[in-house]
């Protein structure tokens, strides 16, 4: 197994991330590419919602983006509040903002799915609700990392919204269960089979990885002007 | 694409709008940041 302890350093990280942008850059254009055009050209319409079906190459990628942003933000808020890991705080700084994009992503597209469909932009049922809850959890979290004078306290502050808005996570995912929801309940992350018929699966699955490898990208270039923004902060307190 | 294709369109649209706009101000910021930080002798210029 690869040791990832390495990179707890700052400085580690930066070098890092420096030397693997680039090629990450140009590989996940080139699985988007390839995403939209399987997204389009290559994934038949559904027998029952037709071609909104296209939508969800895009929403469903984003909701499960956004729940695993979330987690990460908790797991890097435990990290800062027990471990004071000196990457911890600077990568929730970085990760917050992408992952209030995707809830962003996932709500609009999920809207305007949802109009043809359901003959209706919104309904306040749980699914939608608790998603709204958690892009609202975001900007929580971004603004509160930046509401005191000391970062470090901020940093705090915003890891412990992080924690007990991880309770969001499972009423997420099984408010479809728990709760009589106008959203469909799990099609591909069921115990049994997908209940996806592969010509859709596997242009889904494509464009999850694509953004997955978006997310990843988005969030080591944010991490890395980060550490660079704490060095300038450094240097004009030294100064 | 049907009749529902301003809907996908619209969706698409507006997901390059955000995740676009999101890699153009992090690239941005990284710059700003690099650009300070060369003025003051902390970073080489590229």
């Amino acid at each position: 197994m690869v040791d990832l302890h390495f990179l707890a350093n700052p400085a580690r990280f930066r070098r890092f991330s420096q030397r693997v942008l680039p090629s990450l850059g140009f590989a996940t254009a080139l699985m988007l590419a390839v995403g939209f055009y399987m997204a389009f050209f290559v994934a038949p319409a559904d027998y029952q919602q037709g071609d909104t079906v296209r939508i969800m190459f895009l929403h469903v990628p984003a909701a499960w983006l956004s729940m695993a942003g979330y987690a990460l933000l908790a797991g890097l808020g435990a990290s800062l509040l027990v471990w004071r890991h000196p990457l911890a705080a600077l990568m929730a700084r970085a990760a917050a903002p992408v992952g209030a994009s995707f809830a962003a992503v996932c709500l609009l597209t999920g809207s305007l799915w949802g109009r043809p469909m359901w003959g209706t932009y919104w309904v306040w049922d749980a699914r939608l609700t608790s998603m709204l809850l958690l892009f609202f959890l975001y900007l929580g979290h971004i603004a509160l990392s930046r509401a005191y004078d000391s970062p470090e306290r901020g940093d705090r502050a915003s890891a412990i919204l992080a924690l007990v808005g991880v309770i969001n996570l499972p009423i997420i995912k099984f408010s479809v269960d728990w709760w009589n929801t106008l959203h469909q309940p799990a099609s591909i992350t069921r115990l049994d089979a997908p209940a996806i018929h592969n010509s859709i699966l596997v242009p889904l699955l494509w464009m999850a990885v694509s953004l997955l490898m978006l997310f990843v990208l988005l969030v080591l270039l944010r991490t890395e002007t980060e550490i660079d923004r704490r060095r300038l902060e450094n240097a004009e307190a030294a100064a | 694409m049907s009749n529902h294709a301003a809907y996908i369109l619209a969706a698409y649209l507006v997901a390059a709008a955000i995740l676009g706009g999101l890699v153009i101000a992090s690239l941005g910021a990284r710059n700003r940041v690099r650009r300070e930080l060369a003025a003051r002798g902390l970073e080489k210029r590229r």
